[in-house]
């Protein structure tokens, strides 16, 4: 293959070229230990905290309110365990129907272990039920997790009206904002969350790398015990080289903000250049409530995983919901909760655009789509005569 | 991404046999679009009785679509006597081997065919119909069918038969009842083969005949249950009639253990390899 288109970027991302600069001496020059008590270390320790604030800024929180850990997973999970475990377990979980699997892995272990947990739906374009999300508020304390942006389809919860609504419940609120970072503006002066999650590789950063924002005075307990980095919310020797990275990359997802309108417009070209050039497909999630990013569309009468494989092999990287591509036998339980019909859910695909993708590669893309599209639904059983 | 052969990948790129024939003999639709698979296979007879012309049309991942091309190929020419006898694990060896998790498809392949030519023979409709008792209603797999894709593959575990069959692969509430027709057939297999050996009784089992069977029973009549509750059981050692055995994980130390092992362990051997067999636990 002498080329790729990757439109893949929900799913990771090259880490920037001003990034893998950034981290190159913290190998072997910059190597010390933070916590130490000699310079060489304590100058390592100042490259962290001035990473740390860069985090901070973009999302408009305190540094002191950033607290590093290896990936989003981890972060969701000390997020929700943490916060059920301070509060003895004697409170009620909410979370939503669309969650990561490392939301709703966490919770269904709590549920296991007795903790009520309810799991808000969402309607058919994927925004989430706030009636039903008020009636759970009212059954008493509650931890809730609902994402920022949906991994799948790129819709936005109103996070504010949420944070309102958890708020005046006197329930407290984490949002695993992954897909959210750098794709949206996050003011967390704003918006009150009390607990968020951000993965380094989703914004350009390496793999490996996260981050739990922890609002002041949030209690939470942590999972990794030992040492006294992070505050003593986090033990383990930083990660120094890839925080640097971290810091590096989300100043320049802020600097990068200005490119949101050029890349929806990208995405709007191939969204509106394959619905036109493709019959019965059709767009999934709430459309005007969306980042720019993402496109989820579907194609009827065929399968996702066939579709992948032919994009494949002409250099095309995108993923989809069906279940053969997703690994179990079950189809996206994202497309499912919002009732998308199983014939769509099987054949849908999913593009997500990063500040790299070119014009000529979405051109590149709305050529090479249709005739696939078309192959495989000569072979389909269902397409009607 | 999938392992998959080069043979999987060219009938996926460029797969034989595409479409519908018009007015055929037989017709075999299987699978459903809520299911994730497909498959609609039309062939025509020749003046011979051999199979002289064949179609397909797929709906599914790039492994269903090569398993319909290669079984397209390999039923050509064949009686349908001769086509009746392959089975799903020809078609993945056509194909130089699928992955486990897609087995699936070369059974939906041996499906259609056998639906094809039941349409043919008894002139139905061409649609699968279900028979007998429906173990997974996710999927819509009936009792029959799994019995038979595990004779024909010798699984033994639940996970490979959803595998191939998708059977336990939704909300998963049918595991147990997929367990307990494992169990049946490996007791079904065991006794065959005591029966075997009841009938050549000149001749006394030797040391490690013994100690194989012993170890056969166990893998088969005792670890499943074991391990569904999270254990497992380990043979230590034999001597004449002592059998020792070491419980593992949840079994170990757990209230019921003794009751585990003189239950089951030492009945089941008694059963399949010795009345005079004495179990112990190893320390
Ligand atoms: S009944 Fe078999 S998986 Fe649901």
């Amino acid at each position: 293959m002498s080329r790729v288109i990757y439109l893949d970027n929900n799913a990771t991302t090259m880490a920037a070229p001003e990034v893998v600069e950034a981290m190159r001496p913290f190998w072997n020059e910059r190597y010390g230990n933070p916590s130490s008590m000699h310079a060489f270390g304590g100058q390592v320790h100042r490259d962290v905290e001035s990473a740390r604030a860069r985090v901070a800024e973009l999302i408009g929180a305190d540094p002191g309110e950033i607290v590093f850990t290896s990936c989003g997973s981890e972060s969701d999970n000390m997020a929700i365990r943490g916060a059920v475990e301070a509060f003895g377990r004697r409170v009620n979980v909410i979370t939503s129907r669309v969650e990561h699997p490392a939301v709703l892995g966490p919770c269904q272990e709590l549920a296991e272990h007795g903790v009520t947990v309810q799991h808000i739906p969402v309607d058919a374009a994927g925004q989430l039920d706030l009636v039903r999300l008020g009636e759970a508020l009212r059954e008493g304390p509650a931890v809730v997790s609902v994402m920022w942006v949906n991994n799948e389809t790129g819709v936005i919860f109103p996070m504010d009206e949420i944070a309102a609504m958890v708020h005046a419940a006197g329930g407290l609120l984490h949002t695993d904002a992954v897909q959210a970072a750098g794709k949206i503006m996050i003011d967390l002066q704003r918006v009150p969350v009390d607990l968020l999650s951000l993965s380094g590789h989703k914004l350009h950063a390496p793999k490996g790398v996260g981050v739990l924002y922890i609002r002041r005075g949030t209690r939470i307990k942590p999972l990794l015990l030992g040492g006294h980095q992070e505050e003593n919310r986090r033990a383990g020797t930083e990660n120094v080289p890839y925080i640097v990275g971290l810091g590096r990359a989300c100043e320049l997802a802020r600097a990068h903000l200005d490119d949101l309108p050029r890349l929806a417009a990208m995405r709007d070209r191939l969204e509106q250049g394959l619905l036109a050039t493709c019959p019965d497909s059709s767009v999934n999630g709430d459309r005007h409530r969306r980042v720019a990013t993402t496109l989820n569309i579907s194609f009827e009468y065929i399968e996702g995983e066939a579709i992948l494989y032919s994009l494949s092999d002409v250099g095309i990287c995108a993923s989809s919901g069906s279940a053969c591509s997703s690994g179990s036998l079950e189809p996206s339980h994202v497309l499912r909760a919002m009732g998308v019909p199983f014939t769509a859910v099987h054949g849908s695909i999913r593009f997500s655009l990063s500040r790299y993708t070119t014009d000529e590669e979405i051109d590149y893309t709305l050529a090479a789509l249709p005739p696939i599209v078309k192959r495989l639904r000569a072979m389909s059983p269902f397409v009607p005569k | 991404m999938w392992e998959y052969t080069g043979k999987v990948l060219d009938h996926f790129r460029n797969p034989r046999n595409v479409g519908l024939l018009e007015n055929p003999d037989g017709i075999g639709e299987v699978g459903s679009l809520a299911c994730g698979d497909a498959l609609k296979l039309t062939f025509k007879l020749g003046p011979d009785g051999r199979i002289a012309d064949v179609k397909f049309q797929t709906f599914g991942c790039a492994s269903a679509i090569a398993s319909s091309s290669a079984l397209t190929e390999m039923v050509k020419g064949k009686t349908l006597d001769e086509a009746a006898k392959i089975t799903n694990q020809d078609i993945a060896e056509f194909l130089g081997g699928l992955p486990e998790q897609k087995m699936h498809c070369s059974v939906m392949g041996r499906e259609a065919l056998e639906a094809a030519i039941d349409n043919y023979r008894g002139g139905q409709g061409g649609k699968r119909v279900l028979a007998g008792k429906v173990v997974c209603n996710c999927f819509g797999v009936t009792e029959e069918e799994i019995l038979r894709v595990v004779r024909e593959n010798q699984l033994s575990t639940v996970e490979q038969v959803t595998h191939y069959t998708k059977a336990g692969g939704g909300c998963g509430k049918c595991k147990g009842d997929i367990q307990a027709l494992l169990t049946r057939v490996a007791a079904e297999q065991l006794a065959a083969e005591q029966a075997a050996h009841a009938r050549s009784p000149a001749r006394k089992m030797t040391n490690l005949e013994r100690i194989r069977l012993i170890e056969e029973t166990l893998e088969r009549n005792v670890r499943p249950a074991l391990r569904q509750d999270g254990g497992d059981i380990q043979l230590v050692d034999v001597e004449g009639p002592r059998v020792r055995v070491a419980l593992r994980g949840m079994c170990a130390g757990c209230q019921v253990s003794e009751f585990t092992l003189r239950d089951v362990v030492q009945s089941k051997l008694r059963e399949f390899v010795n009345e005079d067999i004495v179990v112990e636990e190893a320390p």
